[in-house]
C-alpha cells in the first residue's frame, strides 16, 4: 500500500485518552489524516455519567464529552461499532473483525479496561451485569423495567464502580447489599477512616454491606434468571439482579505478546510503547506515578484525558514529556464529598501522618521527608486542591505542614513565594504605580 | 488575556469583594434584598484567604493549560475559544469535583444545593469585574496578563512612555 493510503494518525479508543490525543494531534496538525475506532456505537461519552443514564434516564445527548460535530469539525474519520480484531505493529496495519483493514503511520492503544468477572458457579446467569458502559447501563434499565415491584440487587465490590452502581440502584428503589472481600469498601482509593464516612452514609440510605467474604455461588432459576446468591460462609443472600464491580483490568489483548507489558501496557514518559510509532494511554497504559516515582496503572479518567494529550503531541511530531499521574478519585454518592490523591496510607513508618476530624470532616495529609506523599479529604474538600498541588510540584512542606488540614487553611498559608507564584501577581513594577506608602511606625518589640 | 491580580501590599482583607460578588451573582441587584431576602443565598465565586497580615483575595486565573477543564469527567468545563474564559456548562456540570481537586488555586466554588461547580466569569458584560471596581483600596487590578514576550519587550515598552 502507497504511504499516502495510510492513516496518519490512528487511533483505538474514543474515550478520555483517545478524545484527548485526538485534541492535541488536531492543535499541531490540522489536516493530517485521522481515524477513532471504537466497539462502542456512539460518539465519546463521559462514563461516570452512565450512573445518571440509570437512575434518571439522563439521555446520550446530555452524556456526551464533546460536542455532537465534534468529529467532523476535526476532521476525524469516525470507526464505531466496530471492533479490532488484530494490529500489526511492524507492518502498520490492522484488522477489523467486520474484515476490513486499515493501514496507519502512527497508532494509539487507548482501549481503556474491562470489568474484572471471576469465575463463579451461577456466574452465567441471565441478569449478572458490569457496569462500565452505557449499555451497561442499558441493559440493567431495561431489567428493572421489566421487573417491577420489589427487586433487590447483589452487588460485587465495592469498590468506585460498585458505589457507583449502587447509588443508581437504590435510587431507582433497589434494594442493595454490596459484598466486599476487603474489610472495608473502596479499599483502593479510600483509607479506613474516610471509608467508614461513605459507609454511614450508605447504610443510611438502608445498604447493606458485608466486608470480609466474597459470593460464593450465585443461584439461578430454572429459567436462567438470578435467584439469590451465597457466600463463602454459607449465607444466603436474596438478590434478583447481580453487578460484577470487582475491578477492572488493563485491555491487553491487542498488546500481547506484540508490546511490552506488565500490568498494563508499558509506556515511557513521552507515552511511547516498546514498539515503534505505537502509543498507549489512559487505563490500558502503565504510566509514570509521580508519587511512587515508578510506572503504574492509574485508572482515573484525568490521567486518561492529560496522558492522551501528551501521546497526541508526540503522535503529530512533538516533543512532550509526562509529568506523570496519580492515583485520584473525587466522590460525591449519596450527598459525602470525599477526595483522595496518591498514597492514603502510609506504607510504613517513615512516613508522618497529619490528621484532623471535626463534625463529618476528615482531613489527612501523609508526608515524607517534607514532600506530601498522599491525602485524603472528607466533609471540607474546598482546599484538596491547594494541597493535591503542593504534592505534584513536589513543593517541601515541613515548615507549613500543620497548617495542611487546619479549617482556614488557603494560599495566604503558604509560603510567599509559592501565593506570589501561584496567583501570578503581576511584576514589581507595578509597585511603582502606586502611591509610595508610609513607612510603618517602629515597632518597639518587648525583649 | 486581561485577568484579576491581586496587590497583597494594599489588600486588608475587607471582604468587599466577595460581597459585590455575589451580589453579582444574585437574582437581585439590591445588596439587602440579595443578603437577607434570597434563598439559597448567593454563593461568591472567589474567597479571601488570610493569615497574619496577609490577605489574598483569591479567583480563578484563568490558567493557560487549565487542569479543571482538562480533568473535568463530563466535558462541563471549556475553555472558550474567543475569550479564552474556562466556563462552566450547568447542564453537563454533575457536581463531581474533581476541577476542587486539582485546582492550584483552590478556586473552584461548590454549590452543594445544586451540585454544581463555580467559578470566576470575570463579570461577563461588565466592563471591569465588581471585585475590582469595588474594591476600595485597589487592591484588585483588571490587566493584561503579563507575559513572557512582553517581559522581553518590556525596556523599550517604558522608553516610549
Amino acid at each position: 500500500m502507497a504511504k499516502t493510503d495510510k492513516i496518519k494518525y490512528l487511533i483505538i479508543g474514543n474515550s478520555a485518552g483517545g478524545i484527548g490525543a485526538a485534541e492535541a494531534i488536531r492543535e499541531l496538525d490540522k489536516a493530517g489524516t485521522m481515524a477513532i475506532v471504537s466497539d462502542e456505537p456512539y460518539p465519546a461519552y463521559s462514563r461516570p455519567l452512565i450512573s445518571e443514564h440509570l437512575f434518571e434516564g439522563r439521555p446520550l445527548e446530555r452524556m456526551l464529552y464533546r460536542a455532537p460535530d465534534f468529529y467532523e469539525q476535526n476532521n476525524i474519520q469516525a470507526v464505531f461499532g466496530e471492533k479490532v480484531a488484530q494490529v500489526d505493529f511492524s507492518g502498520h496495519s490492522l484488522k477489523l473483525e467486520s474484515g476490513r483493514s486499515l493501514a496507519w503511520q502512527k497508532l494509539l492503544l487507548a482501549t481503556g479496561g474491562v470489568p474484572i468477572v471471576p469465575r463463579m458457579e451461577g456466574g452465567d446467569a441471565k441478569d449478572v451485569f458490569t457496569f462500565t458502559r452505557l449499555d451497561d447501563a442499558k441493559a440493567i434499565d431495561k431489567f428493572l423495567n421489566k421487573h417491577k415491584g420489589k427487586t433487590q440487587a447483589l452487588v460485587i465490590g465495592g469498590g468506585l464502580i460498585g458505589v457507583s452502581a449502587t447509588e443508581a440502584l437504590v435510587r431507582r428503589g433497589v434494594k442493595v447489599c454490596i459484598v466486599e472481600m476487603k474489610d472495608w469498601i473502596l479499599n483502593t482509593i479510600l483509607d479506613e477512616e474516610g471509608a467508614a464516612l461513605e459507609a454511614k452514609a450508605l447504610v443510611e440510605a438502608d445498604v447493606d454491606i458485608i466486608t470480609g467474604h466474597t459470593v460464593a455461588k450465585i443461584n439461578k432459576s430454572p429459567s436462567g434468571a438470578v435467584d439469590g446468591a451465597v457466600l463463602d460462609d454459607g449465607r444466603s443472600i436474596a438478590a434478583d439482579l447481580v453487578v460484577v464491580a470487582i475491578g477492572v483490568t488493563p485491555r491487553l489483548e491487542l498488546a500481547d505478546g506484540q508490546l511490552k507489558t506488565n500490568r498494563g501496557i508499558i509506556v515511557d514518559r513521552r507515552m511511547a510503547t516498546s514498539q515503534p510509532d505505537v502509543y498507549a494511554c489512559g487505563d490500558v497504559a502503565e504510566a509514570y506515578d509521580f508519587v511512587f516515582g515508578e510506572n503504574r496503572v492509574t485508572p482515573v479518567w484525568p490521567n486518561a484525558y492529560v496522558g492522551g494529550r501528551i501521546v497526541g503531541q508526540n503522535m503529530a511530531g512533538g516533543k512532550a514529556e509526562y509529568q506523570g499521574g496519580t492515583a485520584m478519585n473525587s466522590l460525591k454518592y449519596f450527598g459525602v464529598n470525599i477526595v483522595s490523591a496518591g498514597m492514603v496510607a502510609p506504607p510504613d513508618k517513615s512516613y508522618e501522618v497529619i490528621i484532623q476530624r471535626g463534625d463529618g470532616i476528615y482531613k489527612k495529609v501523609i508526608l515524607k521527608d517534607g514532600l506530601i506523599t498522599g491525602l485524603v479529604f472528607a466533609g471540607d474538600i474546598e482546599k484538596s486542591g491547594i494541597i493535591y498541588n503542593l504534592m505534584k510540584d513536589k513543593v517541601r512542606v515541613d515548615g507549613f505542614k500543620e497548617e495542611l488540614v487546619s479549617d482556614d487553611f488557603g494560599l495566604a498559608s503558604l509560603p510567599e513565594e509559592i501565593w506570589r507564584a501561584r496567583l501570578a501577581v503581576p511584576p514589581s513594577e507595578e509597585a511603582f504605580i502606586v502611591p509610595p506608602v508610609e513607612p510603618p511606625e517602629e515597632v518597639v518589640m518587648d525583649e | 488575556m486581561k485577568k484579576v491580580y491581586v496587590k497583597e501590599e494594599v489588600c486588608i482583607g475587607c471582604r468587599l469583594c466577595e460581597v459585590y460578588c455575589q451580589l453579582q451573582h444574585a437574582h437581585s441587584s439590591d445588596l439587602v434584598k440579595a443578603f437577607k431576602k434570597e434563598s439559597p443565598p448567593p454563593l461568591p465565586r472567589l474567597r479571601v484567604d488570610e493569615r497574619g497580615v496577609v490577605s489574598l483575595s483569591v479567583r480563578c486565573q484563568q490558567c493557560d493549560d487549565a487542569p479543571c477543564v482538562q480533568a473535568c469527567l463530563t466535558g462541563a468545563l471549556e475553555r472558550n475559544p474567543e475569550s479564552l474564559l474556562v466556563t462552566v456548562d450547568e447542564d453537563r456540570c454533575i457536581g463531581c469535583w474533581t476541577c476542587v481537586l486539582v485546582c492550584p488555586l483552590a478556586a473552584i466554588k461548590q454549590d452543594k444545593e445544586q451540585k454544581k461547580a463555580l467559578k470566576c466569569d470575570l463579570c461577563q458584560g461588565e466592563e471591569i469585574p465588581v471585585c475590582v471596581a469595588n474594591c476600595p483600596n485597589e487592591a484588585l487590578v483588571y490587566v493584561e496578563e503579563p507575559d513572557s514576550t512582553l517581559k522581553v519587550e518590556s525596556p523599550a515598552t517604558q522608553g516610549h512612555e
